[in-house]
């Protein structure tokens, strides 16, 4: 569990909400030779949703607050799908039900991202069993809004393009050619990078990478910086580790990132964000001084 | 760039393949897709890909792979199209690995693997426990690189709501909407290669599909005429979580690692399981299935676990869950191979599987039937022919069909990680086989006129304004809710005539109700509801097409299952007059019923036939028997 997450739970004890021995115990795992089953928490609560909603890209946000009844087992997206049947807000308006993204419900696809009660997590696999009576939802920051919580994460992807985050293959046909080996060791490194989820957490949490409000120039984020570190270390991957570096080294690169680490204390996918930055800061300098000296 | 424009639908496993392989012909690809393509559901493929590349010492063979395949699916698929897939998949996986897929290794660096359900030997390739979202990286860069080079553009937030057809019926387009700002356009393409996916949303929620898998493209094509191939064959996965928004998938690769399935012998036992005696335990799939115990078939061990729970009484609590348990395994290796999965259960259901045993039970998981889809059969090689036009291709011309929305390799019962592996395979063949269409056209697409893409355009946004005008009907999400349930209840693991009849009428009574809903909404811009209402309808009537498809095959295949029409397996060894007796029925059930169930739309509802399996490689000789 990050801190982040151990933040808001403990948020929510010092508010002191009736249930929380039960319910949060969901959270942190039972306590050794006890059981929680998915069905053993009967109880039922209500809880209220503050929203804030955007119609447009260029309308002003305003918010709207929703009861809703929580059943046990509930997340952020389970609760926003049964709000759908009837958006009636707490004032007794009937409204156009909340738009939001959400695609796989387990925490793979990374569409669900959003800022629950001021952190940017996945809305899938947060529970409300771990957040207070009144929950503050709002878009994902940093990205443009399209509507209400869906947000416009085109520049996370044109972030890989500009890292040249492939392998550069011949081409898709078969080459009849045993591929590389790579060491357990390696492929345990490897792989934690290769779960990202391309969700935008970790530039919602970055307080360098710009706001879509501004001219759009600046940090890469560490998103894709991530991938320069996974590709650099693949056989094949290597062959273009300097045009990646390069890509990095240039403005809005490597550089801009101000060790905040906020991105790794916020990665649903537990990916060691700031180490890659690390390891990254290693491989420019020595590209920089080859680029001095040639070789 | 010179070439012809492919118009591609579908951004998972089976549309970037698709797309690489169109795209290196030399081709411009227009890729649709409901939402940036990392979303699709192929990321959610947790185990594995099959491929026999005989690292483990096992003596495993490609003809043991095709073998697995076609009994597994109880003979049902054609023949040639599981051949070539079975011979590709080796070099399939060496090009996921070019591309810098994430593949777990072995101490010696190869390329590890393990054992699935329904194979003896250790086949299966994976990339921890989340082989899709890897091999989804490998291909997703790939395509990357390609919209760098201005070969490909995509249009994501866009839907695929109808095919384009020329005077002669040939697809020449599609016509789809902005998911922003709801415009309905056209667009002209050589060829269309529809790769939308499953349609796991029928049986909402009680569904390890991802909330987009709806089917709603690939019922479009077919009520305008492409042919729908065995609908009635829908897998259920064993071991899901309990869920009552989704019920998530546990990777077959936790019994394929050593995972065993039990119940307490005694129902109304309380303890926590750890404290209940191996004594007081009913490893139930290892006591019927004492061959391939726990890593049988999924369809035997969804049919298994149903019996337990809902004939036998037998789950946990007398309830519908079993346990699924890794506690006995080390928990390193454990979390080594199934991370992604561990931290799934962790997340949703508050437990730790390496703790306590999982709680499962069969859920909705994968279409083997879908879009029918053609093939070239190559004698020379017993396979399909490379690179002819008619491979994928549906019964519309100049439309193609791949992944999931198809129906090419599963027959009645698809074995684990064999998806990702047809997802991939029918993607390459699909775009190979358009390079060949493309080919043989004389007149581009743009030189048509514009009149028939224009009344399809006019078409669609009348379904819309209607849709938005309506201020009095039935809301969408009940009603997909209300689907869901009928379909978990009356087209599922278990079926009945009577009941299917009913499931029948109350799928027609649910698709009037659907003529007139009301969004409770009018905003014209990312009016995700109008989106939906449209979908729910387009599913509502695929529903049919599974229903009457059910209804029509009175038999027990794979995971079709009317117990009125079972033959159960003699007791005892294959041998003995009561052996050959069940072999000859077994053979004169399959003179009446091996064959592909064929849906057509008509105005009056699916019409259904009945075509030939092309048994050309491997006699069916075998009953299916994992005991």
């Amino acid at each position: 569990m990050n801190s982040v997450r151990r933040a808001v739970r403990l948020a929510f004890e010092a508010a002191g909400s009736s249930g929380a021995g039960t319910t949060s115990s969901a959270v942190v795992g039972p306590e050794p030779g006890t059981r929680v089953a998915p069905s053993s928490t009967p109880e039922r609560r209500t809880v209220e949703l503050r929203i804030r909603r955007q119609d447009a890209p260029d309308t002003a946000p305003y918010w709207q607050r929703f009861r809703v009844a929580a059943k046990p087992g509930d997340n952020i997206v389970s609760v926003l799908r049964a709000l759908r049947l009837d958006p009636v807000t707490t004032d007794g308006e009937r409204v156009d039900p909340v738009a939001f993204e959400h695609n796989c419900m387990e925490e793979v696809c990374g569409a669900c991202a959003m800022l629950i009660d001021g952190s940017p997590r996945p809305s899938c696999s947060t529970l409300l069993a771990e957040l207070g009576d009144v929950i503050r939802l709002e878009p994902l920051p940093k990205f443009p809004v399209v509507r209400d919580l869906m947000v416009d994460r085109a520049r996370l992807f044109a972030g890989l393009q500009r890292v040249q985050a492939w392998v550069r293959l011949d081409g898709p046909w078969v080459t009849h050619e045993r591929a590389p080996r790579i060491s357990q060791r390696q492929w345990a490194a490897d792989y934690r990078y290769s779960r990202c989820m391309s969700c935008g957490i970790c530039l919602a949490a970055c307080p360098q990478f710009p706001d879509s409000a501004g001219d759009g120039r600046g940090f890469i984020g560490p998103s894709a910086l991530a991938q320069v570190r996974l590709l650099n270390a693949h056989p094949l991957g290597r062959y273009d580790k300097t045009a990646r570096l390069h890509a990095i080294m240039a403005e809005g690169g490597l550089t801009d990132c101000g060790n905040a680490q906020n991105c790794v204390r916020v990665c649903p996918k537990e990916i060691p964000l700031t180490t890659a930055i690390g390891e990254l800061g290693r491989q420019t300098t020595l590209q920089a001084l080859k680029d001095l000296f040639g070789g | 760039m010179s070439g012809r424009r492919v118009i591609v639908v579908g951004g998972g496993l089976g549309g970037l393949w698709a797309t690489l392989a169109i795209a290196a012909g030399g081709h411009r690809v227009l890729l649709f897709s409901l939402f940036e393509v990392m979303r699709s559901h192929s990321v959610c493929a947790q185990g594995g890909i099959n491929a026999v590349l005989d690292g483990k010492g096992q003596h495993d063979t490609v003809e043991q792979h095709i073998r697995d395949t076609l009994k597994g699916g109880s003979w049902l698929a054609n023949q040639p199209p599981v051949k070539s897939l079975c011979e590709a998949a080796p070099g399939l996986i060496r090009t996921f690995e070019r591309m810098g897929v994430t593949f777990s290794r072995t101490p010696e660096g190869l390329l590890d693997q393990r054992l699935f359900g329904g194979v003896q030997h250790k086949r299966t390739c994976f990339a921890g426990a989340s082989t899709g979202q890897q091999l989804m990286h490998g291909v997703d860069q790939q395509v990357r690189r390609l919209e760098a080079d201005g070969a490909v553009q995509k249009l994501e937030w866009w839907e695929f709501l109808a095919l384009a057809k020329d005077a002669d019926g040939t697809c020449r387009g599609i016509v789809a909407m902005d998911l922003r700002s709801l415009e309905v356009q056209s667009f002209r393409a050589d060829a269309v290669v529809l790769a939308t996916g499953g349609l796991g949303q029928l049986y909402a929620p009680q569904t390890t599909c991802s909330t987009n898998s709806t089917g709603a493209a690939a019922s479009r094509a077919y009520q305008q005429g492409a042919r729908f191939a065995n609908a009635e064959f829908f897998q259920f996965h064993p071991t899901a979580m309990l869920g009552e928004d989704k019920t998530r998938l546990m990777s077959e690769a936790a019994r394929g690692e050593g995972g065993r399935v039990w119940v307490p012998r005694d129902p109304a036992d309380r303890r926590e399981p750890g404290r209940i005696p191996e004594a007081e335990r009913w490893y139930f799939l290892e006591d019927w299935y004492p061959a391939y115990g726990n890593t049988v078939p999924r369809d035997i061990a969804s049919r298994a676990i149903w019996r337990v729970c809902r004939e036998l009484g037998q789950g946990i609590g007398g309830g519908d869950r079993v346990y699924l348990d890794l506690t006995h395994l080390d928990r390193g290796f454990v979390e080594s191979r199934l991370g992604a999965i561990l931290s799934i259960y962790r997340k949703f259901a508050g437990t730790d599987p390496l703790d306590a045993p999982m709680e499962i039970f069969p859920a909705a998981h994968y279409a083997m039937g879908g879009l029918w889809v053609d093939f070239e059969h190559d004698p020379a090689t017993g396979g399909v022919a490379p690179g002819s036009p008619r491979n994928h291709a549906t019964s519309i011309p100049g439309l193609y069909a791949c992944g999931e929305c198809d129906y090419g390799y599963h027959g009645a019962n698809r074995l684990g990680a064999n998806s990702l592996l047809s997802a991939s395979y029918s993607g390459r063949v699909a775009g190979e086989a358009v390079l060949s269409h493309l080919a043989g056209i004389e007149r581009g697409a743009d030189s048509l006129a514009a009149a028939p893409f224009d009344a399809e355009v006019a078409r669609q946004q009348a379904i819309n304004r209607e849709l938005m005008a309506a201020e009095r009907g039935e809301n969408p999400f009940a009603l997909h809710e209300e689907l869901g349930a009928l379909m978990t209840s009356r087209v599922g693991v278990v079926r009945d005539n009577a009941s299917l009849d009913r499931a029948i009428d109350a799928l027609a009574e649910l698709e009037r109700r659907a003529a007139h809903m009301a969004l409770g909404e009018a905003s014209p811009w990312a009016n995700q509801t109008l989106a939906h209402a449209r979908q729910v309808q387009d599913m509502i009537r695929l529903a049919r097409v599974m229903a009457v498809s059910a209804r029509a095959r009175d038999e027990c295949r794979g995971a079709h299952y009317k117990p009125e029409f079972d033959l159960p397996l003699p007791e005892g060894r294959q041998e003995g007059p009561d052996w050959a007796h069940y072999r000859e029925r077994w053979r004169a059930n399959n003179e009446r019923w091996l064959k592909t169930t064929v849906a057509e739309h008509t105005l009056d509802g699916p019409r259904i036939d009945f075509e030939p399996v092309d048994l050309s490689v491997l006699a069916p000789d075998q009953p299916r028997d994992y005991r």
